[in-house]
């Protein structure tokens, strides 16, 4: 056993060149726009456009990991990889684990989808998914939460009747009230909740983090984020 | 493994522009999409998983029953606490914990040898940190070197898993070979060694294919666990591939995991029906001359 584990260990580094800048960024993968894994089987969409110019900028060369996201910061922390970069909104919940950069996404409303104009989103049954905002806001609120892993699952459990909405982001739910042919739609006021979307980091990671943090401040400034917001969010995305 | 193809480029000429072309084209070019040549080589994954582990779990678990029946008290004992401590604990929280710990035990031990003058703590609070060229694989290192890793891990710790059964069967298998058969080894004058190699090994088997049968059933069905190692397996494509696909992307489609899952469906049940034939013919062929009761029927047929 410790000669096999030693072996391993030999070839594994024997196998690669010594390139210190590389940064590994962790996204989740199955949240378009932000960020989903396109048909070719790569990392595409908002996110994976600003992780690369901002490695561009910072002069690091970046790698994409996928990773499910109920383990996204434990394995961040155990370094995996060493940014994540998943449409996860700033809140003190997290900041008290992690670090993140300023956002990249201002904060954005989150909404309801149910399959009836009338869906009883106050106290009925929505779905939303596991460790998000939006599960902790329904949490709050009257109705009875009913979590899953990826948010694909909170839309099916709509649709099959488990739940009587979904809670999440607006702009990840706008296409699939679009395409539904009427059978999905928006329910009650939009919510505005969390302080936007950015960048996680390891609390010891300061130098990674101030890199970054440049990279935003200077891609706001000459508007490059906003055209980028254009393009994947449409003319609803919300701007600097 | 494989690594994703180059985006630009798909498969034919005739797929460029997914959104114009429908029907039979459609379909065609949706099933040789870069992600799903990536589904079907998954399929070899599990495959070179299962071909790879049943062997080493083999090797784990007669090492275990071998030290379980040890007259050496601390082998035995080793064996002991092996086989009940791996099969107490659920499969799930066994793959959480242990690579985990596995993955950090390596990294802390090559940081030991290639940083030795690292001064800053390698764990703060819940963060674990090696110095950068400790890190297994290194960070700069291809995508294709952290499969493989996650792959070793994974075999590694279905190995440790399933080898505490095996070694549970084999153990009981050893027990139920006639007393009387190792006593006539002994009598023509054999070493406890001898007995041990030329009489009890091999006639166990026969009583342990049914155990093992049952256990290698069980691998081929636990492999969904690979993702909590970070191996994209079939059921973790079949997901992702069949879920809903709005305008952003170059298919679009509605729920399909239906479909997905009835694949897989049909894989896992030609999977154990082949299985079964195999065993089955195995069983036969271990029964040839043995003290058992289909042992005893061969031997009527044929006589």
């Amino acid at each position: 056993m410790k000669t096999l584990l030693l072996a391993a260990t030999i070839a594994l580094s024997a196998g690669t060149a010594m390139a210190q800048d590389t940064v590994r960024l962790g996204t989740e993968g199955a949240y378009p726009p932000f960020n989903f894994v396109n048909d070719a089987g790569e990392v595409a969409g908002f996110e994976r456009e600003v992780g690369d110019e901002l490695c561009k900028r910072a002069g690091l060369t970046c790698e994409w990991v996928t990773n499910e996201w109920d383990s996204i910061i434990p394995n961040l922390q155990s370094g995996n990889y060493d940014v994540i970069i998943a449409g996860m909104s700033i809140t003190d919940e997290r900041e008290e684990v992690i670090d993140f950069s300023q956002n990249y996404y201002p904060p954005a409303a989150s909404a309801y989808v149910g399959a009836t104009a009338d869906a009883d989103i106050n106290t009925g049954v929505v779905s939303a998914q596991v460790s998000t905002i939006q599960a902790a806001y329904v949490a709050e609120s009257g109705a009875t939460l009913l979590e899953f892993a990826t948010p694909e699952e909170t839309i099916a459990a709509v649709k099959n009747g488990e739940a009587v909405a979904v809670f999440a982001d607006k702009d990840y739910l706008r296409p699939f009230v679009d395409e539904s042919a009427g059978a999905l739609m928006f329910v009650g006021e939009d919510v505005s909740i969390g302080d936007g979307v950015g960048l996680g980091f390891r609390s010891s990671d300061t130098d990674l983090r101030a890199k970054f943090d440049e990279g935003i401040t200077a891609m706001k400034a000459d508007g490059s984020l906003n055209a980028l917001i254009e393009k994947y969010f449409g003319a609803e995305g919300l701007k600097f | 493994m494989r690594p994703s193809q180059p985006e630009s480029i798909p498969m034919f000429a005739a797929c460029a522009d997914p959104k114009a072309i429908e029907g039979f084209n459609w379909l065609s070019c949706y099933l040789t999409s870069g992600k799903h040549l990536d589904f079907y080589w998954s399929f070899v994954v599990v495959l070179g998983l299962l071909a790879i582990t049943a062997p080493a779990a083999l090797a784990f678990g007669f090492g275990g029953a071998t030290a379980a029946r040890s007259q050496f008290l601390p082998a035995r004992c080793f064996g002991k606490v092996y086989i009940a401590m791996v099969r107490g604990i659920p499969d799930i929280i066994f793959f959480l914990f242990f690579v985990i710990a596995l993955d950090q035990a390596i990294e802390w031990s090559k940081h030991q040898i290639v940083c030795p003058g690292w001064t800053e703590p390698v764990r703060r609070g819940l963060e674990f940190r090696v110095c950068p060229e400790a890190k297994v694989p290194l960070s700069s290192s291809s995508a294709l070197w952290h499969q493989a890793y996650g792959f070793f891990l994974a075999v590694v710790t279905f190995a440790i898993v399933f080898g505490a059964f095996v070694a549970n069967v084999l153990y009981g298998a050893m027990q139920a070979v006639p007393r009387a058969q190792l006593e006539t080894g002994e009598a023509y004058g054999m070493s406890h060694a001898q007995v041990f190699r030329r009489i009890l090994i091999p006639q166990m088997w026969v009583y342990a294919l049914p155990g093992l049968s049952n256990l290698w059933m069980i691998l081929i069905k636990a492999t969904p666990l690979l993702f909590l190692l970070g191996v994209k397996d079939i059921v973790y494509y079949a997901r992702e591939l069949g879920g809903t696909k709005t305008q952003a992307f170059e298919y679009p489609h509605g729920d399909w995991r239906l479909y997905y899952f009835l694949g897989l469906l049909v894989f896992y049940l030609l999977m154990t029906r082949l299985s079964e034939i195999v065993l089955n013919r195995l069983s036969a062929r271990l029964s040839q001359g043995q003290a058992t009761a289909a042992g005893e029927a061969m031997r009527r047929a044929g006589a």
